[in-house]
């Protein structure tokens, strides 16, 4: 019994983590059932829609692509840093695109994404439910998921592939520049060798993911904002719950769908 | 029209609800008395089946919302028009989108037949012509007026109130008093307020229901029971606290 109680603070951080994470996993399942209910029953609002889709698509491109092309310059400078060394300098183009096009470019835009749309549906719902405007919409005979989760759903459905083939594009064309313009690589090598090794199951690849990364964005924020409880501070906790839940949610899939895509395209 | 029968309702160790019965007739204006805290607005939830209760049932027309899912919940909760206590204005909408939800949503109304209607229950809630402006833009009285113009303007069968003046000065309690009598008068909604506001109880009820640690303790109309002996109802009434704190 002592032993019990002495080792009770080590397990119940560990206890409380995994009940929490099961919790979630079981919100966001129950919640994407409703979703699949609400596809069935109801027409989504096709005014709601348009204006998620500029909020999502059209606002966050300043991001995406700063983030695409910050990304896809480092990522050149580096990599002519190390192939220099070994003379395969116009080796550099092939690596930034197939970097950017399977992993980079899906990854950092779902990131992004995350960050500044993710956290915003959280606080916005996670608002709504604490000033019972989501009570209000229920007493309106409006279902919460038809009205406030599919649109949003269906603009990052629409909006992620979309922004990160913005990201990779501009991700590629700023690695030209530096690589070309700045680093002094032949442009006629770079952009050859460039086409021989990306293949467009690269780019496949990249835009499967960033459907997945829209779906995940888009569950795990809105069921944060419609399971939030208290007041200002409520928000605040779901909000970073749905930052950082979502974050490393995008990173541990991404692993297991490169494997899972290669292992399909290699058939 | 409405039936509680031994609805019990707790939040982690804090029982609210401890067998709470009721009926309510079509037609009747309702209001539901009690100390803060003490879970009147947690029975009004029920009402309309916003809360499940954790034993018991609560009986619309018949139908056992215990029972029910979301989405038939959503059907029964057409009969309702709900005033929320800090009105619940939808922030990202103006007031005409706010009051014209339920009819854009059925997408069975023109454009222009739902401009007269808004106009209409704007009219009603003595707030003409600001339809364009936003929830932000408004004081505490007038956007529980829009709050209730949103609830109305679809003509339910029953309206609920939670506490309708709370936070509002006396003039715009009053006015809200008014409105809330004329609703029922006018529109013949059955009519169901919780409130501690003993002045808005008197104006806008034809019964009233006494809740005290989670049962109803006291059941009569309005003036029977503002006027009642019984020692409880009494101090709750005239707001005469105890020294020991116990009781109302």
């Amino acid at each position: 019994m002592c032993r019990g109680y002495l080792l009770r603070p080590v397990f119940n951080p560990i206890y409380q983590r995994i009940t929490s994470f099961l919790r979630d996993l079981g919100e966001v399942s129950l919640l994407g059932a409703e979703v699949v209910r609400s596809f069935r029953l109801n027409r989504p609002s096709w005014k709601d829609f348009v204006y998620q889709l500029h909020f999502i698509g059209v606002k966050s491109q300043s991001v995406v692509i700063t983030t695409g092309a910050a990304t896809g310059m480092v990522l050149c400078a580096q990599t002519y840093f190390q192939f220099h060394k070994v003379k395969m300098d116009t080796a550099t183009g092939a690596v930034v695109s197939v970097g950017m096009s399977s992993e980079l470019g899906p990854v950092l835009a779902a990131l992004m994404l995350t960050g500044r749309v993710g956290a915003a549906m959280a606080a916005e719902l996670g608002t709504m439910k604490v000033t019972e405007q989501i009570d209000a919409l229920r007493t309106l005979a409006a279902h919460p998921v038809d009205t406030l989760v599919v649109p949003r759903l269906l603009a990052l459905l629409v909006s992620a592939p979309l922004l990160t083939a913005e990201a990779i594009l501009v991700g590629i064309t700023a690695s030209w520049l530096i690589g070309v313009k700045l680093l002094g690589i032949d442009s006629a090598y770079y952009l050859v060798n460039m086409n021989r090794y990306t293949i467009p199951e690269d780019v496949f690849n990249g835009l499967v993911k960033s459907v997945v990364f829209g779906v995940i964005i888009a569950m795990v924020s809105c069921n944060k904002g419609l399971t939030c409880r208290g007041g200002a501070e409520g928000v605040g906790r779901a909000t970073t719950e749905a930052v950082v839940i979502a974050s490393i949610s995008i990173l541990v899939t991404n692993f297991f769908l490169t494997l899972f895509l290669a292992r399909l395209i290699k058939g | 029209m409405i039936e509680v029968r031994d609805v019990h309702k707790s939040f982690g160790t804090q029982k609210v609800l401890r067998g709470a019965t009721l009926t309510i007739a079509k037609g009747e204006a309702v209001v539901i008395i009690g100390r803060s805290g003490g879970g009147k607005s947690v029975l009004l939830k029920h009402l309309i089946g916003l809360l499940p209760p954790d034993r018991g049932s609560v009986l619309v027309a018949g139908e056992d919302l215990a029972c029910m899912d979301e989405r038939r919940l959503l059907q029964v909760r057409r009969r309702f028009g709900m005033l929320f206590q800090m009105a619940a204005l939808f922030d990202s909408l103006n007031v005409y989108e706010n009051v014209s939800f339920v009819l854009r949503r059925e997408r069975r109304h023109t454009e222009g037949e739902i401009r007269r209607q808004v106009a209409e229950a704007l009219e009603m809630v003595e707030l003409p012509g600001i339809e364009e402006k936003l929830p932000s833009e408004l004081s505490g009285g007038m956007r529980k007026r829009v709050g209730l113009a949103r609830a109305i303007i679809y003509r339910p069968e029953i309206v609920l109130y939670d506490e309708p003046t709370t936070g509002l000065d006396p003039v715009a309690g009053d006015r809200i008093d008014r409105l809330i009598r004329r609703v029922w008068e006018q529109l013949h909604v059955t009519s169901i307020a919780v409130t501690h506001d003993m002045k808005s109880a008197r104006t806008i009820s034809n019964r009233i229901l006494m809740l005290h640690e989670g049962v109803i303790y006291a059941d009569g109309p309005t003036d029977s029971i503002l006027g009642s002996s019984d020692p409880l109802l009494h101090r709750f009434v005239n707001g005469i606290s105890t020294p020991q704190n116990e009781g109302p």
